[in-house]
């Protein structure tokens, strides 16, 4: 899919656009191409979803958002498709996803990271997800992260 | 950050347009001054209120893994870990959390087959076992902070 051009404009774009008025320009100066080849294929990315989005992305940390809760839940596998959307739609439900089970150690497989600005606002929000889910969850757990030990763009090591 | 880097920060988490002035063109939406839009932007980047600015790429299309991984780590062992760990390319972020399983990362892998291999060498290097959890199934993906 990504052809050796698209890798090269992945490559020099994925921890950030120059900060120039006119930063694909430079961005095609960067790689030798034409701005209008830069513009276009980053515009086919955009479209087939290689890229989610163009635009800023903010420490919640620093914005206030300072309690960051990854609720973790065990649903019904039969119901999970159905109930992990209604999640996902909730408002306040940045990311939901469905990951494996680990027992013993693990036995949660709906992932529904919340961002408060207190634990409070989190709790309000965790409870709205167990309402929810009801008797098709049977047992819930909600993970604060504490520190940010590395962020980066997505590179691929 | 003040009234105008919120204003920033609401407009433009998605959006960024793809044409030879783009600076130019928010601007003009958000009422500022193009330069005055690129020091701002540079600003909150420096004081850390931005992580990064430009296209967020999507893992799974690029043809890579993309892997949520969990360990129980010591407390007295934490920071060694966190430094073995921080320094893999792979990892593309990594969190503490309250929990027993206490630092949580994300692997991010351009050849899916390689991700067992990277696992067993954090593990032998920590000295503490990976949780894989891997995602399965995506049923909503979009940051949507307001300030």
């Amino acid at each position: 899919m990504n052809d050796p051009l698209d890798r090269r404009i992945i490559s020099a774009t994925q921890a950030g656009l120059p900060l120039v008025p006119e930063p694909y320009r430079a961005v095609a100066d960067q790689l030798g191409v034409a701005q209008e080849e830069v513009l276009q294929r980053m515009q086919r990315m955009l479209d087939d979803g290689r890229i989610r989005r163009i635009g800023v992305v903010p420490n919640h940390y620093a914005i206030g958002y300072v309690a960051n809760g990854m609720s973790v839940w065990n649903v019904d596998d039969a119901r999970i498709a159905e109930l992990g959307a209604a999640v996902g739609a909730l408002t306040f439900v940045s990311h939901c996803y469905r990951r494996p089970r680990r027992p013993p150690d693990w036995p949660y497989n709906l992932f529904a990271m919340i961002h408060g600005r207190d634990r409070a606002e989190v709790y309000t929000n965790v409870a709205a997800i167990s309402a929810l889910l009801d008797t098709a969850s049977s047992g819930h757990d909600v993970l604060y992260s504490t520190r940010i030990l590395k962020k980066t763009g997505l590179r691929f090591g | 950050m003040d009234e105008s880097d919120r204003c920033i920060l609401n407009a433009l988490q998605g959006g960024f347009p793809l044409c030879e002035r783009p600076f130019a063109q928010v601007a003009k939406d958000l009422g500022f001054a193009e330069e005055e839009l690129i020091a701002r932007i540079r600003a909150m980047l420096e004081e850390g209120s931005l992580t990064r600015f430009g296209p967020l790429y999507n893992a799974e299309r690029m043809g890579g893994a993309f892997t949520l991984c969990a360990m129980r780590v010591p407390p007295e062992a934490f920071e060694r870990v966190a430094a073995i760990v921080n320094a893999r390319p792979e990892v593309a972020h990594n969190y503490e959390r309250e929990h027993a399983l206490n630092m949580w990362f994300v692997l991010a892998i351009a050849e899916p087959a390689c991700v067992a291999a990277v696992v067993r060498d954090i593990e032998r290097q920590s000295g503490c076992v990976v949780l894989q959890l891997p995602k399965l199934d995506e049923y909503f993906v979009e940051l949507k902070l307001a300030v």
